[in-house]
């Protein structure tokens, strides 16, 4: 089954582009490490989930979308050089303007003005699948064009896919930011989002420039190493693997398992990826993982709510069952836990089969109305994935993005209450009565997760 | 890529806009080294090359032959317009640009406003779109006029509101020459604050630039460059950025001063006309800097100073430069930033400077400004790779800042004392459609500004928490 990837605004067009470099490059190499079937088999399984085969081509099933062309071009060209994979012609969209960082000019008039163009190369690409596993959607929460359009594009295909499944993958900006209106933005995005979008998948610039200084060891950060880190953990999570646990049978739509195991109440919709190893490939050919090794950190980043190995907080206990429901809470409160709804623990590598998840099936880590053994599933495939001889990646969720919506929703809140910068919303039709809805249904949200 | 047309009107607006496209001309030359149009040249220049493309011959390749600036020039006497024509720069304008008249406005605001405005009315617009035809995508107007004369002031602001009707989509950033105290002109007060309403009501920015701030900055390179020893490390090309060694010839009078304006406008659309890691698009800058509609002047700095002329003053290091950009002493307005409270902050970076170094110069002058409660992340920032001619690199600050009230205050004081004893209003008031009502909801208009921004200056000390948050049931 194949995915359609919408990629929008500076930030989804060039998360994408890494994407799906990442993706390619890491089918080509299982097929030169994993000899005969297995490599070839996870491969085949990738390329068609991603890439159109053609004239001995493969193509991006993507659609690229943005209000200025420089990124788009340069994505295109950036894709054409690497002789692995191009993007088609003519599936991309831009137009010579920008969106001027303003939600509202995306939403009310970019999206409905090119919303025909738009999704006539959407439905271009779904036509061209054999069959659809669902739509992947990139783009930030910050700007104008990712976010406005975005989030107008989401709605325009739930429209006219009812069916299918649609995952919008957000790129969360840094806390001090590039865009001053950057919360109101994401207040604007994630409340729309949350009506139409089946799960969110959350990626912070800031917790990903963290890898890249503490684990990746990158001196001078630039975008393009943050989108590289986004990229391998999307990838983690993307590429085949086995869902059922005879290995080599990969599951056919990773979309749908995901959103299965994943997303069980639509009032959670909100997902994080861990990811572990992360370093540099230096580092790299000098380090050996063990599987039990590995896992005991990752549960422990989940416990601990920690995005990276490096200074998890290993005081944070699961607390223990029987206490008092109330007592529970405070004391969960202070020592920092992250509850989880539901957990996909991704296991790729070498002797994927000995690894032992059984650790994530406490029942003290997930709510009380959810069975840990629903709760809880693990895919695994036995081809190392991006260079790493194992690896595991965690798709939860749970609590963790807690707090940094509620920092959002907060500032944006404050500056709401002034009545700062709205005119330049009201101005393309967007009313104070839309903030109050998208703030009421953020704080909906909040509380939600708050009391999991 | 998108274009921007630069309208400007009166005396001192065509001046300042002469000396812009002289050093725009430049910059673009020194950097476009094939002299083949490109996307960059295009914001600001329309190729008019008329040779023939017979298959051999691209016409994209080609050299350029001749390009046309996207300006429109006008004035209400011919000295200045006519100087342009006949001085250097004459190429890049052709007679479809223009707008003059012969009698001038005598220093009055309503002759440029309310007379010549009608009249010119059609003339204007129908320049102006033709200059917009000529736009792929038009993104801004940028308007330079100055407040204390006639034409500039009145006309000028007319031709603001007149934008507004027929182009309402595209952002209009104006740039405005305020007076100073000891103006020559004894009716600037009038002029200013009649021109301030509309520029409160019309623009989407304003960039307010004082003459004395100009001639204090210049003394202050003149200073450096006679105090200071003899430095190496200016090159030769920074000659380019300044007014000498120009196409001009010899200097005139204003034209230092008028260049830190021009290099405003350059800074200002760096990021819009070169490649960067991190791009300012024009329609962002209100979007960020502007939360209230009404409160939309921005003060801004340049630094290092020594890219605004060719002399000798000593590299400085590059955190330095972003100190200086909120020191008093750069502004180009009479006012300090750091003791009033910014509404909102943009730095505009041009040249070899990482976000590592931009991140870092925030955190550490953070410390020592204050935002106001509801924006303490209030930071836009861009980063533009291509450097001013001649340096490696180089800062514009443009600050939505409480500082601007004196400038204000000043004004209406100024405005008072000529109003109170009805000082040259019969001057005005003779001229169709010009009533007492204009002067005082002028000054009503200027006053409600004063106490807005005052009203958010009371704000600065208060201990502030945050507002209270939706209650949803759980």
């Amino acid at each position: 089954m194949s995915i359609v990837t919408v990629q929008l605004g500076q930030c989804g067009n060039q998360v994408g582009q890494e994407l799906f470099s990442v993706l390619i490059s890491d089918s080509l190499e299982a097929q030169r490490q994993c000899r005969g079937e297995p490599g070839r088999a996870y491969r085949d399984c990738s390329l068609e989930r991603f890439f159109r085969e053609h004239n001995e081509a493969s193509y991006a099933r993507a659609v690229l979308v943005d209000m200025e062309p420089k990124v788009i071009t340069h994505a295109v060209a950036t894709a054409a050089k690497s002789s692995t994979w191009k993007y088609e012609d003519g599936s991309y969209f831009c137009q010579k303007q920008g969106s001027g960082n303003n939600w509202a000019n995306g939403f009310c008039v970019h999206g409905p003005r090119h919303e025909e163009a738009v999704s006539d190369l959407i439905r271009r690409q779904v036509e061209r699948c054999d069959r659809l596993a669902g739509i992947l959607t990139m783009m930030s929460v910050a700007g104008g064009t990712g976010s406005g359009m975005g989030t107008y594009i989401t709605q325009c295909l739930r429209d006219s896919y009812p069916h299918s499944f649609i995952l919008n993958q957000l790129t969360w900006p840094y806390g001090t930011g590039e865009v001053i209106v950057q919360n109101y933005n994401s207040v604007l995005t994630l409340s729309h989002l949350y009506q139409w979008s089946d799960a969110i998948l959350v990626h912070e610039n800031d917790t990903v420039h963290k890898i890249c200084a503490k684990l990746m060891n990158i001196k001078h950060i630039s975008f393009c190493d943050v989108n590289k880190i986004i990229a391998h953990q999307l990838g983690s999570m993307l590429q085949p693997a086995d869902t059922v646990g005879t290995l080599g049978h990969y599951t056919r739509n990773p979309v749908g398992e995901l959103l299965k195991n994943l997303v069980c109440h639509s009032e959670y919709k909100l997902l994080s990826l861990s990811t572990i190893p992360q370093m540099s490939s230096s580092s790299l050919a000098y380090s050996s993982f063990t599987w039990p090794g590995l896992l005991k950190h990752l549960r422990q980043m989940l416990v601990a709510n920690a995005r990276m190995e490096e200074g998890i907080d290993w005081q944070v206990r699961v607390p223990l069952n029987g206490q008092p429901a109330l007592e529970r809470m405070a004391e969960k409160t202070k020592q920092g836990f992250n509850k989880s709804l539901a957990n996909v623990l991704i296991l790729r590598g070498k002797d994927v089969s000995g690894a032992d998840p059984e650790a994530f099936l406490h029942p003290g880590l997930y709510s009380s109305w959810l069975p840990a053994g629903t709760a809880f599933s693990t895919w695994r495939s036995p081809v190392p994935f991006n260079g790493y001889e194992k690896s595991a990646t965690l798709v939860s969720n749970s609590q963790s993005l807690l707090k940094p919506l509620d920092n959002i929703v907060g500032k944006a809140w404050n500056m709401f209450a002034s009545k700062a910068y709205v005119h330049q919303y009201t101005k393309f039709g967007i009313s104070e009565e839309d903030f109050l809805d998208s703030f009421t249904a953020l704080e909906q949200v909040i509380s939600s997760y708050r009391h999991l | 890529m998108t274009q921007s047309i630069i309208v400007q009107v009166g005396q001192c607006g065509n001046q300042v806009g002469c000396r812009f496209w002289d050093l725009a001309l430049r910059e673009h030359a020194h950097i476009n080294t094939k002299g083949v149009y490109d996307e960059a040249l295009s914001s600001f220049f329309r190729n008019v090359d008329t040779r023939r493309s017979d298959g051999e011959n691209d016409i994209t390749s080609g050299k350029i032959r001749s390009l046309r600036a996207r300006a429109v020039l006008i004035d209400m006497e011919e000295g200045v317009v006519n100087e342009i024509l006949q001085g250097p720069l004459r190429d890049v304008f052709d007679s479809t640009q223009l707008v003059t008249d012969v009698s001038g406005s005598g220093n009055n605001w309503a002759v440029g406003h309310k007379v010549y405005g009608p009249a010119c009315r059609d003339h204007v617009v129908e320049k102006v779109r033709r200059a917009a035809e000529h736009c792929d995508s038009l993104q801004c107007f940028f308007l330079i006029h100055s407040m204390g004369g006639g034409t500039g002031s009145g006309l000028g602001t007319h031709v603001l509101s007149l934008l507004e009707d027929e182009f309402p989509e595209v952002c209009r950033i104006v740039t405005s020459v305020y007076p100073s105290a000891e103006d020559d002109v004894i009716t600037s007060p009038y002029n200013s604050v009649l021109a301030m309403r509309e520029l409160t009501e019309h623009a989407d920015c304003v960039l307010p630039v004082e003459n004395q701030s100009l001639v204090d900055i210049i003394n202050k390179i003149q200073q450096m460059a006679h105090s200071g020893k003899p430095s190496q490390v200016i090159r030769k090309e920074s000659t380019l950025i300044s007014g000498r060694g120009g196409v001009g010839g010899t200097e005139k009078p204003f034209d230092a001063m008028n260049n830190i304006i021009a290099n405003l406008l350059l800074n200002l659309t760096s990021s819009a006309r070169f490649e960067g890691s991190l791009n300012m698009d024009l329609n962002e800058i209100a979007m960020n800097l502007v939360p209230f509609p009404r409160l939309h002047y921005l003060v801004s700095s340049l630094t290092p100073l020594y890219t605004l002329a060719d002399v000798n003053i000593p590299v400085r290091r590059l955190d330095q430069m972003f100190t200086d950009a909120f020191s008093k002493d750069h502004q180009l307005i009479q006012a300090d930033p750091k003791h009033s409270l910014y509404l909102a902050c943009a730095l505009v970076v041009r040249g070899n400077v990482q976000v590592s170094d931009l991140r870092r110069n925030i955190e550490r002058l953070k410390p020592s400004l204050s935002f106001v409660s509801w924006n303490q992340e209030g930071w836009k920032t861009s980063l533009c790779s291509v450097p001013p001619v001649g340096h490696s690199h180089s800062l514009l600050a443009l600050a939505n800042n409480t500082c601007v009230k004196p400038t204000f205050t000043e004004l209406r004081d100024r405005f008072m004392k000529l109003y109170r004893k009805k000082a040259h209003l019969h001057h005005y008031l003779h001229v169709g459609g010009m009533e007492h009502a204009c002067f005082s909801e002028a000054v009503t208009s200027l006053s409600s500004l004063i106490e807005e921004y005052d009203q958010l200056e009371s704000t600065k000390s208060l201990l502030w928490s945050d507002a209270p948050r939706l209650q949803v049931a759980t």
